[in-house]
């Protein structure tokens, strides 16, 4: 199972992904600059990613607390947070970036 | 105006959990503490980002939320009187020539301590600005995050971004003084207190304010003063408002802020400790919690609190260069529990 990161210069990175996982978790273990501030609480809006839209119909509709997050993180029409995107078999391929927003200060 | 410099042991920044269980680490060495953040109160992280979502994995709280923790963390603190000051930044940090620091907050409060404790977790916790490209050339002049006096805003054709309790809230409240009133948000949901909600349907129902569906994408205007903006609607179709303010409510986000200046190794906007003293590259500088760094650190409240333990120690050898430490412990020394106020 793997997710298709393509990060912000365009490139494509094939990322390892195990069933149960968040994918915010994949991402940062990966050592992509992600935020993730609250850790996958889904509480502060800081791993937001823009789903390539051919995939978003196949991920489960936002809860309401990740709606009020990309509120506050100015969601756009194909953002989730990434730490409430479990893998499944089915999002195997999932083709996604990570939101600007969501992209760590460089050192 | 000449401010008085506040003379203690310890400055700790930040108080979260980590700043909070330090007070209680370095008070049973006798260390007095007074404690900078700029929330307006105790908690950090957990007051501000999840006051209610539970925490599983503190040693002896099963489940704990939030703010249970932070009230019990300053419980625990409390026999050893920490001052708190709140609402304050720290800016500058300087050495003096007899070895202790000097500490400046923005608010003009000066500090001077033997040792200066970093327990900021993510940084200082800002206003989040929403990308909307050349926002800064109108911040301050037509742009405004935050609301200090509601007078500034007499008169003015206001627009408010947002849809948390900051926005409605201020929506309904600058409405009476405001020329014109315009809410926008990206979806029909809030996450403010269903009564703001019924309040401000109540006055777009009276004719007396504007709501909008969408998203600002750019802003019109000239040497900052704003004259209006483009709003991507929710059709798609892009549309124009016409306001000479703007406020933008998006909630807070944490910024290394000034402790990039203060000459300290950072790796990534963290700050590297060695992991006997938790001490910085600058002597007499330790960091512990969220913002430090170190081989194997895992971001757990529970290494929080180990590293506040450590780093007491080390603090106190540190600022008592000639004094014995003896290590005791709370459950058995009585010194250490007449200090805790139980014997």
């Amino acid at each position: 199972m793997r997710i298709v990161l393509v990060d912000q210069k365009g490139l494509e990175h094939e990322l390892e992904a195990a069933e149960g996982w968040r994918v915010m978790e994949i991402i940062r273990d990966y050592g992509f600059p992600i935020v993730a501030e609250c850790g996958g609480a889904c509480a502060c809006g800081t791993c937001q990613v823009e789903v390539d839209p051919e995939w978003t119909a196949k991920l489960h509709p936002p809860r309401e607390d990740e709606l009020d997050m990309l509120d506050q993180n100015y969601g756009g029409d194909w953002s989730r947070l990434s730490c409430q995107l479990i893998m499944t078999p089915a999002l195997d391929g999932l083709r996604l970036r990570i939101a600007d927003v969501a992209l760590r200060e460089a050192a | 105006m000449t401010q008085e410099t506040i003379s203690t042991d310890v400055v700790i920044i930040g108080a979260g959990p980590c700043g909070l269980f330090a007070v209680f680490e370095l008070g049973l060495l006798d260390m007095k503490c007074h404690l900078i953040d700029i929330l307006d109160r105790s908690g950090g992280q957990c007051a501000e980002l999840y006051p209610e979502k539970p925490i599983y994995d503190i040693p002896g709280l099963p489940v704990v939320s939030g703010q249970e923790l932070t009230d019990r963390l300053m419980e625990q603190a409390a026999p050893f009187k920490p001052e708190f000051h709140y609402n304050e930044m720290v800016e500058e940090l300087e050495k003096l020539p007899d070895g202790r620091w000097r500490v400046k907050t923005d608010g003009g409060l000066v500090f001077e301590a033997k040792v200066v404790v970093i327990a900021a977790g993510g940084g200082s916790f800002q206003p989040k600005k929403p990308p909307i490209p050349g926002i800064e050339a109108y911040e301050g002049k037509s742009v405004f995050y935050a609301v200090k006096r509601m007078e500034t805003f007499r008169g003015k054709n206001i627009l408010i971004s947002g849809g948390g309790d900051s926005a409605l809230d201020w929506t309904i409240n600058l409405q009476p003084v405001a020329a014109s009133m315009q809410l926008i948000h990206r979806r029909d949901g809030f996450r403010a207190a269903p009564d703001s909600v019924n309040k401000m349907h109540k006055l777009v129902k009276d004719g007396k304010m504007q709501f909008h569906l969408g998203q600002i994408t750019a802003l019109h205007g000239d040497n900052g003063q704003l004259s209006g903006v483009t709003v991507k609607g929710n059709d798609g179709k892009d549309y124009q408002l016409e306001c000479d303010t703007l406020l933008p409510f998006f909630g807070l986000t944490m910024k290394l802020g000034p402790i990039a200046n203060w000459g300290l190794n950072l790796h990534e906007n963290l700050i590297p400790v060695d992991t006997e003293k938790f001490q910085t590259n600058v002597e007499g500088i330790f960091a512990i919690g969220d913002i430090n760094t170190y081989p194997g650190k895992l971001k757990l409240i529970l290494s929080g609190f180990h590293e506040a333990a450590l780093m007491a120690q080390a603090a106190f050898r540190y600022a008592n260069p000639d004094a014995k430490v003896t290590f005791q412990y709370t459950t058995s020394s009585t010194s250490l529990q007449k200090k805790l106020g139980v014997a």
